[in-house]
């Protein structure tokens, strides 16, 4: 799967998660522009999870502060699966 | 304790405050003196100036039922456990000041882990200065970098904090969901060691897990499992061993952690096991290896409330009981508690909101009755909680006044219809 492709998808599963409807780009971070708190973050992860079959530990989490940098890991998360 | 996916709260600057490392607190203190600038009296600064009884104190100057204390079983005055105590204090001393593996270990710490031992019916056992230590030490020395842990996203913070000390990959599950605990465990490298985390009870709603399933699930990953039965030893199963044994899956589990500040009425934290390598943990552990063991009348009560625990089946019906009446009355009235049964001896009352619950806690502590209040983030899904923890020295009669003294509380502060 190509980056873009990537992003698609993941484009489609924040939807319901941006209550806010901002607008998404690589840098929009999600504590402070989509205001995710822990719980959110959670199921979020836990659809992306589902959808590329693959595990983004809470290690790699810590990693992830915006948008683009979710992509490109999950990017290399499922090439590697 | 929820604290999953921790998030760093962004740093507001506060009146007169000049930006230092404390900055990143200034959220809290915020939402503290918000608080306490209602009026409502500080619900974390509570004195007991007076011990009664396993369930009554004087609190603040009122005289208090206790319905907000771990001491389940209600062993803390039980004269057994006092006199071991007392005996220990004069033969022994009051502290060891050394660790465990130099100076530290007594005659009364090999008896206590004897009593783990035959309490379980396993090989070894180990005792930890505290509960927090046991979880901190067991899973940071056993699940370590590249290794995989993976656990309910509502797990104390003592596991998360081993967690984090180990360096493994993290993986968290949504609460008691059997179905994201195997999905997630197909997705970890086949080759790579996992370790699945349990607990018995879950302390904030005082909910149980689904361990039988769970346990057969992770046995098929080739996963160890560890189960934190802190709040459940001495009270639930035949034998008051916990929920791996009322569910019948204590020979499946690889480790057990417990405490002794609950139902054991002291302090302390122990793991028991059948892994036949397990004493190396006595060498390889840092939170067993670099602290001072616990004082010898600590040691002696543990060892003697445990083996008093092994036939304390009247005071577990007689408990069982206390969390039926409370959970049902509090039903009966209108409260909305975090189960829909009764499933341990914490019984949750859910507040619509912090400074509601604050304002309900206070009206109880007036009225003589102690609860916790709980709040995030030490709740899941952001919930403030009046935690009831019912102990098995709690009269049918003080239920009952337990109850008025809700519904007088409840209606004063608008929480109940009058």
């Amino acid at each position: 799967m190509t980056e873009a492709e990537v992003d698609t998808r993941i484009r489609a599963l924040i939807e319901p998660f941006n209550k806010k409807g901002v607008e998404i780009t690589d840098s929009t971070t999600f504590q402070n522009d989509l205001e995710f708190d822990s719980l959110t973050v959670m199921d979020f992860v836990a659809e992306i999870e589902d959808e590329f079959d693959i595990i983004i530990s809470m290690n790699q989490q810590a990693e992830i502060e915006n948008y683009g940098q979710l992509v490109s890991a999950v990017h290399k998360l499922q090439a590697a699966s | 304790m929820s604290e999953g996916i921790a998030q760093q709260d962004q740093l507001v600057e506060h009146e007169g405050g000049t930006k230092d490392l404390f900055s990143k607190f200034d959220d809290i203190i915020q939402t503290r003196e918000t608080l306490l600038a209602s009026g409502v009296e500080d619900p974390y600064n509570l004195v007991m100036e007076k011990v009664l009884s396993p369930t009554r104190a004087i609190c603040n100057g009122r005289d208090t039922i206790l319905l907000g204390t771990y001491n389940y079983m209600g062993m803390t005055f039980d004269p057994d456990v006092l006199d071991a105590g007392k005996q220990a204090l004069a033969d022994y001393g009051s502290g060891t000041t050394g660790s465990r593996v130099l100076n530290g270990t007594y005659q009364g710490h090999k008896e206590c882990e004897d009593a783990l031992k035959e309490f379980y019916g396993m090989d070894s056992a180990m005792v930890f200065s505290t509960g927090y230590q046991a979880n901190l030490g067991i899973i940071s020395t056993i699940a370590g970098k590249g290794d995989y842990v993976v656990l309910d996203i509502d797990s104390h913070a003592s596991i998360y904090d081993g967690c984090a000390m180990g360096n493994a990959e993290i993986v968290p599950f949504r609460h008691n969901d059997i179905e994201a605990m195997e999905k997630r465990l197909k997705r970890i490298p086949e080759d790579a060691g996992k370790l699945v985390i349990l607990e018995g009870v879950y302390s904030m709603l005082g909910d149980v897990a689904p361990l039988k399933e769970m346990v057969a699930i992770a046995k098929k990953y080739g996963a160890m499992v560890l189960v934190d039965e802190a709040h459940s030893m001495g009270f639930i199963g035949e034998n008051g061993r916990g929920v791996c044994e009322e569910q019948g899956v204590i020979d499946d589990v690889d480790f057990i952690i417990g405490t002794f500040s609950k139902s054991v009425g002291t302090v302390g934290g122990f793991c028991v096991s059948n892994h036949p390598k397990f004493d190396i943990m006595r060498l390889v552990c840092r939170p067993y290896v670099f602290t001072a063991s616990l004082p010898p009348s600590v040691v002696a009560t543990a060892a003697t409330s445990i083996r008093k625990l092994m036939h304390g089946s009247n005071k577990r019906a007689h408990l069982w009981e206390n969390s039926k009446t409370l959970h049902k009355g509090l039903v009966d009235l209108g409260f909305e508690i975090g189960t829909d049964e009764p499933q341990s001896a914490i019984i949750a009352v859910i507040m619509p909101d912090l400074q509601r619950g604050a304002i309900m806690w206070e009206a109880l502590l007036k009225e003589g009755l102690y609860v916790n209040l709980a709040r995030p983030p030490a709740t899941p899904a952001n919930m403030t909680l009046l935690r009831c923890s019912l102990c098995a020295e709690h009269s049918a009669e003080e239920v009952q006044t337990i109850l008025q003294m809700f519904e007088r509380a409840g209606k004063a502060v608008g929480i109940l219809e009058s």
